[in-house]
């Protein structure tokens, strides 16, 4: 028999038809959905006249939108509030399996509760109407983020239509230092294969560092797969993955979780199986990274410095250096370390988990804010993240720093809501796109780790977060 | 969706890498729960000289003299010229909507972002890809050119220039089906509804675990 990569077991196991051109149908065990995507998708339906094929795949929440105000009951602006509004008719009207509305405890960021809760399993096919999907293939899922009129498709037919892609596997062997987390490991990938590095791949996450991580720190790393082109990204089954769905409230039980177990153990690449394309990094020389620019492509680690654009040999990218550096308001040469950060931002669905809160917490521990750091943000993933943190005394350590502790939702990630950045301002962030404007029009966003985001807002600019860490036993 | 065959229009050359998705739409504009209407705010934060919110009336608006589009030269494009990894960022379908309804009908470059692609030909914008070099020399006669046209013929799959140069491309040949056709890719699947059903009885068998909350309810 054929050796199988991960990406092809998934791939066949859902595989209804496919056509000689290899345009196929690929069997949808669960649909993700949110308040931005949707509204047009179930207006399409309706206007068809078509039916959802099985909505007890679907598990809906809001949260690109909701104010992340703590106790805030309310949506003020009118058109957010629509558009919430206009999920819960819809939900309402459709059905679901289960909906988490704004301000239920179990509500969060979609990619943050769709494990948490169960809703998304080892195996299944994950879809939404978000690019960060890919963070589900964290449990061996295969995990599309997908357009609103595929929701209407995936809606009306419980199918995507999707051609193969073209497997990649990024090897990231060794283990990591110490103040080096799973975000580091993303963006190093990120900087050394580019942002179009995994196009029209699907790439499987391998390698003694990546099954070191934890299901958090995975999910991390599938995340961000997207900011290297790849629209799927994955690591294979193993016992964390497995432990990790014990008791989750929509985990089969009993002597169906035994079969699901002895399938979910198939979950991974064949040994000899073959890769289209490999990279492979070696996780022990990573240092923490920063990124400098406007796309997750232009970064470097904390001892760098700022690029000189004349240095990129390629005319594009010395021009995109160029735009990105205006843009940001840098001098090349400048030490990373001699940046200072008007905002933090500590949340999204790339590192909003407890674990993440945890990393940042243990810099923070006694220590506070930099008078020159206006604010900084904290909002966990979700409802239950945020309860367990508070159970964790986390949010005290917060709060007694200056930091001011949220309700869940994707904040100041895309700042659709009003947590955002002014003009000219600049912010660590441990979200995931460091495009212009995105935390605001005009902000300046550079992307990090929990650990370097809160390191930076005690310094009040990026600093090597290995120095503050207590000296580990 | 509109059908799409054959294409004479005026160009447009935007010289940016990476042009992402809140780039082409900001994200205020995602608050819409309609498909319409945002062609006025297409590339808002280049377009204009202030900040754009929903529902603002864009005729009033500073409009950016710098920025391509507002040329007049470019008034009227229907085609777009674009450089490597546009569309890039968030998989937000508002981005080929206001493409769409600004006027756009094809897009031309060395490479665009697998979501925004995908999503393009969901709604019957043509995304062509060529090769760098091919690209570069359209951008060179584009901007020397004022009033440069190009005819893209979707049947023979070629791109005409002013001065009778082709161009062939590829195209995915069920994609083409349906934007010749102007297919809606829910009717196409659905006629495929009792082999998704049967698949899905077997899927059931074989991953019941799958399926739990169902079974018991
Ligand atoms: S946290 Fe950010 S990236 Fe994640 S789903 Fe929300 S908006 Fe998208």
């Amino acid at each position: 028999m054929n050796a199988k990569t991960l990406y092809d077991k998934l791939w066949d196991a859902h595989l209804v038809r496919q056509e000689p051109d290899g345009t196929a149908l690929i069997y949808i065990d669960r649909h993700l959905i949110h308040e931005v995507t949707s509204p047009q998708a179930f207006e399409g339906l309706r206007l068809a006249g078509r039916k959802p094929w099985r909505t007890a795949s679907v598990v809906a929440t809001a949260d690109h939108n909701v104010p992340t105000d703590p106790g805030e009951s309310e949506i003020r602006d009118p058109v957010s509030r629509e558009q919430v509004v206009t999920l819960d008719q819809n939900i309402r009207a459709f059905g679901a399996l289960r909906y988490f509305p704004f301000r239920d405890p179990r509500q969060g960021i979609v990619h943050v509760i769709g494990p948490e809760s169960g809703a998304t399993l080892p195996g299944m096919t994950v879809v939404c109407g978000d690019s960060h999907t890919s963070t589900h293939g964290a449990f061996a899922c295969l995990a599309h983020g997908i357009g609103t009129s595929e929701v209407e498709h995936v809606l009306a037919t419980q199918c995507l239509i999707q051609k193969k892609a073209k497997n990649m596997r990024v090897r990231v062997d060794g283990g990591l230092p110490p103040g080096v987390y799973a975000k580091d490991v993303i963006l190093a990938i990120i900087g050394r294969i580019g942002t179009a590095g995994g196009t029209g791949h699907a790439i499987e996450f391998a390698g003694e560092a990546i099954r070191s991580l934890s299901m958090e720190g995975r999910m991390t790393v599938c995340n961000m797969a997207i900011e290297a082109g790849a629209r799927v990204g994955m690591v294979a089954v193993d016992d964390k993955t497995i432990d990790y769905f014990r008791g989750k409230p929509l985990a089969p039980k009993g002597e169906l979780w035994e079969r699901a177990v002895d399938y979910w153990r198939t979950l991974v690449s064949d040994t000899d199986a073959r890769f289209d394309r490999e990279v492979v990094l070696d996780a022990s020389t990573l240092k923490p990274q920063v990124t400098w620019g406007t796309s997750p492509e232009m970064v470097t680690d904390i001892e760098g410095r700022v690029p000189d654009p004349a240095a990129f040999a390629d005319p594009v990218k010395r021009d995109a250096a160029e735009r990105a550096l205006a843009y940001m308001g840098l001098e090349p040469g400048t030490p990373i370390t001699e940046i200072p950060v008007d905002q933090v931002f500590i949340g999204s669905c790339t590192n909003s988990r407890i674990e993440d809160l945890r990393a940042a917490a243990a810099v923070v521990r006694g220590r506070k804010k930099a008078p020159n750091v206006k604010r900084v943000l904290v909002v966990p993933g979700s409802g239950l993240v945020k309860k367990q943190a508070e159970e964790e005394g986390l949010h005290r350590i917060f709060l007694e720093a200056g930091f001011e502790w949220r309700d869940p939702g994707c904040s100041m990630c895309l700042a659709m809501n009003a947590d955002r950045l002014e003009p000219g301002e600049r912010c660590a962030s441990t979200s995931n796109r460091n495009f212009e404007g995105r935390q605001g029009a005009g902000g300046r966003t550079h992307l990090v780790s929990p650990a370097m985001a809160a390191a930076a807002a005690i310094a009040g600019h990026f600093v090597d977060v290995r120095e503050l860490l207590p000296a580990s036993a | 969706m509109e059908k799409f065959i054959r294409l004479d229009a005026l160009v447009a050359p935007l010289d940016r890498a990476n042009v992402d998705t809140d780039a082409i739409i900001p994200k205020q504009f995602l608050k819409s729960i309609h498909r319409s209407g945002f062609g006025p705010y297409l590339f808002d934060e280049w377009r204009y000289l202030d900040h754009g919110e929903p529902g603002m009336d864009c005729s009033k608006r500073p409009k950016n003299p710098d920025f391509v589009l507002n040329q007049p030269r470019y008034e009227g494009a229907q085609i777009l010229l674009v450089r490597e990894n546009f569309g890039c960022g968030s998989s937000r379908e508002h981005a080929p909507w206001a493409l769409l309804d600004y006027g756009f009908r094809a897009l031309i470059g060395p490479s665009f972002a697998d979501i925004f692609y995908n999503n393009c030909f969901k709604n019957g914008l043509l995304p062509i890809v060529l090769p760098t070099e091919e690209v570069d020399r359209l951008f060179r006669e584009c901007e020397a050119m004022p009033g440069y046209r190009l005819v893209i013929d979707l049947p023979s799959q070629t791109i005409t220039t002013p001065e009778g140069r082709v161009i062939s491309f590829e195209i995915d040949p069920f994609r083409k089906e349906c934007l010749l056709n102007g297919w809606d890719d829910i009717a196409l699947t659905l006629r495929h509804a009792d082999e998704i059903r049967r698949f899905e009885e077997a899927y059931r068998a074989r991953h019941p675990y799958y399926f739990v909350e169902e079974s018991a309810a």
